[in-house]
């Protein structure tokens, strides 16, 4: 045995990626059902994903105070009784509130589920956002705003998503201190009537599920006056700022900076999008990566340094992003704009262009193995309005790209004039 | 259930493998038993540096990551007080990469200069983005350096200061390699799409011929009983008062520890929990509130930590915790709050066994503590804890005398009253 000798590797290239399809169902009022049986442990996870994101507010913050209070009280229930109900059963009850959409997730023992809809029912039908729960909710979230704010990666992000996209586009605005305080019950019930009780729906279910889990849903959501999405996604085109070069002084006592390198980009929808991922990779998108090896394992000026392109669904941007020493805040951004340009400059040699591919393949291979997984893929493909082939797509880009492919890639959306550049201190 | 098979080869390496054909991957996973508590106390942080430095190259490879990654792999690493966890996860076909790899750095690091330099400053870069960086970021050290004064809890696993991390020196690195970085002192996990049999043989053909090493024997300085309680103020430039109180707890080999466990659940495990329910909802005292432990192998902490509703007095806030403590003692819990916690510790566990990496992790840690089977059987203990169970260990717990509290003060909202300690 020579141990300087690798032992031989089947390609990834070689390897057939298969996404588990889902099955569908639709409750009575039309509402659809997404659904992956997989896993060994007697295990599930709920979704009920509702066109309720922010976009649709007509104040900042209401959104996410609706989706927030939802299981805060109803005429049945006290916001503790609804809490015990599902940590009696050791279930987990969460909301997040995004742009376009607002989720409940249930997570729980399979078994448990029938004892839980009911609950969720109850919290669809008959929330009454008492006002206390709304005052506690603005003073903690205010609360926990001012500790964010004193971040310098908070505030970095918050304000590099302004310059992308514009402070009145959905994506770049942000709330402020003073404006948690003008949320009020009007606003909040007059948006759950709107976009909850009247709402768009549609259902993701995956792990080991009961034998009845469509009539259960069904029993207990079908009866509702839900929709179904149309999942078509809508333009809202993005209002960059025109001033590009940006240094922010947060915390005086600051040791590090936040570093962001950052372009609009298109969505999935655009046919450049399949490679870029793939270029990202190279770029900032795993550990091996150009800005990795370079800033990290070469100079040592950080942590780590990723790059990746934002999920959003009607407009997107690219981004790099790291936490940087002080004194090396400005060699870093030398050092991205020398690696960008290197990709625009250099052919990528096959060595690396084969360790990329094998290595995106075998993380989709490893990300396909639990249901939690698949259904994510899922989620991601149906809610952008896409198909299985979005997925395939993807495979097919991974291991058909070229080093010239990448190299033109890198030439049209690499210029340095497209970037804003920040560092918050 | 979840089946393993556990041998030892000849050098004392203990392998266990866990074979589950519905998925594609192995996971590849080797814990060996050192952290940041075999450290000496004016080097400390160096197991975690360590840590960066396995993946500089080892004897024979140049450098770790990319042969892994052309097998399709991807890895992590992790370092505790306890020991430092290394894992892997590639196509089940590629497995012999993982072999190659892990043996070849158990066998020899490369030494290099060039990678101790460069993951020196890394590892400060870590140290300033979670420990100096962030607000309250340097909590969790005084509090340890307040509960412990002899034991190497007495520090976190990144290190006491910057400066223990700058001064490492590659003989320092190669002592370490030398005393802890053996088979006699490691753990092999290897689960997902394998057979006991092809592990075996990559054990015995990869593993086999490294040399046993020192087989440590780890003693700790004992921490001493704590007598009085332990108080302290500080102020530091965050936007709100801080509430911290912990006490010393039982090491993970104790039966008490499964029931410390659930005491942090009744006191913080979800919404409905004692604390958040009084204190954050009724009387409205803090803004956020926890209850945790620190989940190590010996003696470790329970700590309640909250943010104060501004305007709230630290002094009435501690008061407040007290007497939810108080309560506790008097009245213990319900049979229903006793059933609430166990049922949330057996979904805790099946959700988490969802991941094959966790399961390897588990696995090794398992074996670490002693009984791999605890996997399997660990759950039953819980079930077994009685209500009066729950009392008795809180009372031994729950002793002033036994406690450390530390204020932690904004230094804008307390302008005036600055006059004992400035620091951050």
């Amino acid at each position: 045995m020579n141990r300087k000798i690798a032992p031989p590797i089947k390609n990834a290239l070689d390897f057939n990626l298969q996404l588990k399809p889902y099955k569908y169902g639709q409750l009575k009022n039309g509402v659809p059902v997404y659904a992956v049986e997989a896993g060994e442990e007697d295990v599930l996870q709920l979704e009920l994903v509702f066109y309720a994101g922010s976009i649709n507010q007509k104040k900042k913050g209401v959104a996410g105070a609706t989706n927030f209070l939802i299981k805060n009280g109803t005429v049945n229930r006290t916001a503790f009784q609804i809490n015990e109900e599902f940590d009696y059963y050791g279930a987990y009850i969460n909301r997040s509130c995004f742009s376009e959409t607002a989720v409940l997730t249930l997570h729980t023992l399979s078994k448990h589920l029938g004892k839980l809809l009911p609950v969720m029912e109850d919290m669809l039908t008959n929330s009454i956002f008492p006002e206390t729960e709304l005052d506690i909710y603005k003073q903690n979230s205010k609360q926990s705003l001012q500790v964010k704010l004193q971040k310098c990666e908070f505030v970095a992000g918050k304000l590099i998503n302004r310059y992308l996209y514009g402070e009145h586009h959905p994506y770049g605005t942000s709330i402020e201190l003073n404006e948690i305080d003008s949320i009020t019950l009007t606003d909040i019930r007059k948006f759950y009537e709107n976009y909850y009780l009247k709402g768009k729906c549609a259902i993701f279910i995956a792990g080991k599920l009961p034998k009845d889990y469509l009539t259960l849903l069904d029993k207990n959501f079908g009866n509702l006056n839900l929709k179904k999405p149309s999942f078509k996604v809508s333009e809202l085109p993005p209002q960059p700022a025109e001033k590009r070069k940006y240094r922010i002084i947060n915390d005086k006592n600051a040791v590090q900076g936040a570093v962001r390198v950052a372009r609009n980009f298109p969505t999935r929808q655009h046919p450049d999008f399949t490679k870029a991922v793939v270029l990202n990779t190279f770029l900032g998108g795993y550990f091996g990566s150009r800005l990795m090896s370079n800033i990290r394992e070469e100079k040592g000026y950080t942590y780590g340094i990723y790059s990746y392109i934002q999920n959003h669904m009607s407009t997107s941007a690219w981004i790099i992003s790291t936490e940087a020493g002080k004194d090396v805040c400005e060699p870093t951004l030398k050092e991205i704009y020398f690696e960008l340009e290197r990709l625009k400059n250099e052919r990528i040699s096959d060595e690396e262009m084969l360790l990329v591919k094998n290595y995106m393949l075998g993380s989709i291979l490893g990300d396909l193995d639990g249901p939690f997984q698949i259904i994510a893929k899922w989620k991601n493909i149906i809610l952008n309005g896409l198909d299985e082939t979005f997925f395939y797509n993807s495979i097919k880009a991974i291991k058909e790209a070229t080093p010239a492919e990448m190299q033109a890639l890198a030439k049209k959306y690499f210029k340095k004039k497209d970037f804003f550049e920040l560092i918050v201190y | 259930m979840i089946n393993f098979k556990k041998f030892t080869l000849n050098n004392g390496l203990r392998v266990i493998v866990h074979s589950d054909t519905s998925v594609p991957t192995v996971v590849v996973n080797v814990l060996y038993d050192v952290g940041s508590r075999d450290e000496h106390p004016e080097k400390t942080g160096f197991a975690h540096l360590f840590e960066h430095l396995m993946f500089g190259g080892s004897k024979n490879i140049k450098v770790y990551d990319e042969p892994l990654q052309i097998a399709g792999g991807e890895n992590n690493a992790f370092t505790t007080p306890d020991f430092t966890n290394y894992y892997c996860q590639l196509p089940a076909e590629n497995i012999e990469t993982a072999f190659w790899l892990e043996s070849d750095r158990m066998l020899s690091l490369a030494f290099s200069k060039k990678s101790l330099e460069v993951q020196r400053k890394v590892v400060c870069e870590e140290f300033k983005e979670h420990y100096i960086n962030k607000p309250y970021g340097n909590v969790s050290q005084e509090l340890r350096s307040m509960a412990y004064k002899k034991h190497p809890y007495q520090w976190l696993t990144i290190g006491k200061n910057l400066k223990h991390i700058e001064d490492a020196t590659l003989d320092d690195v190669k002592g370490f390699f030398k005393k802890f970085y053996n088979p006699s002192n490691a753990i092999l996990v290897v689960a997902g799409n394998v057979t006991v049999g092809q592990v075996k043989e990559l054990a015995e053909k990869w593993f086999g011929d490294i040399e046993k090493g020192i087989n440590n024997k780890h003693r700790y300085i004992k921490e001493p009983a704590q007598k009085s309680a332990r108080r302290k103020t500080m102020y530091a430039d965050v936007p709100l008062d801080a509430f911290y109180k912990c006490w010393h707890i039982f090491p993970r080999s104790d039966e008490r520890y499964y029931i410390t466990d659930l005491i942090t659940e009744i006191f913080s495990g979800g919404a409905s929990s004692r604390l958040f329910q009084k204190l954050v909802k009724e009387k409205k005292l803090f803004s956020s509130i926890d209850c945790y432990h620190s989940g190590s192998m010996g003696p470790g902490l329970l700590t309640i930590e909250g943010k104060l509703v501004t305007g709230i007095k630290i002094n009435d806030a501690e008061e407040a915790v007290m007497e939810e403590i108080r309560n506790f003692l008097k009245s213990g819990i319900t049979k229903k709050e006793l059933e609430k916690v166990k049922n949330k510790t057996e979904s805790a566990m099946a959700f988490e066994d969802m991941s094959m990496t966790n399961r390897a992790a588990s696995l090794a840690i398992y074996e670490l503590i002693g009984d791999v089977n605890l996997i399997n059987t660990e759950l039953k203990k819980y079930k077994k804890i009685t209500t009066k169970q729950i009392l008795e260990t809180g009372k031994e717990i729950f002793r002033e005398e036994n406690s450390s509290t530390l204020y932690y003060l904004s230094s804008n909202i307390h302008k005036d009253e600055q006059k004992d300690s400035a620091t951050n």
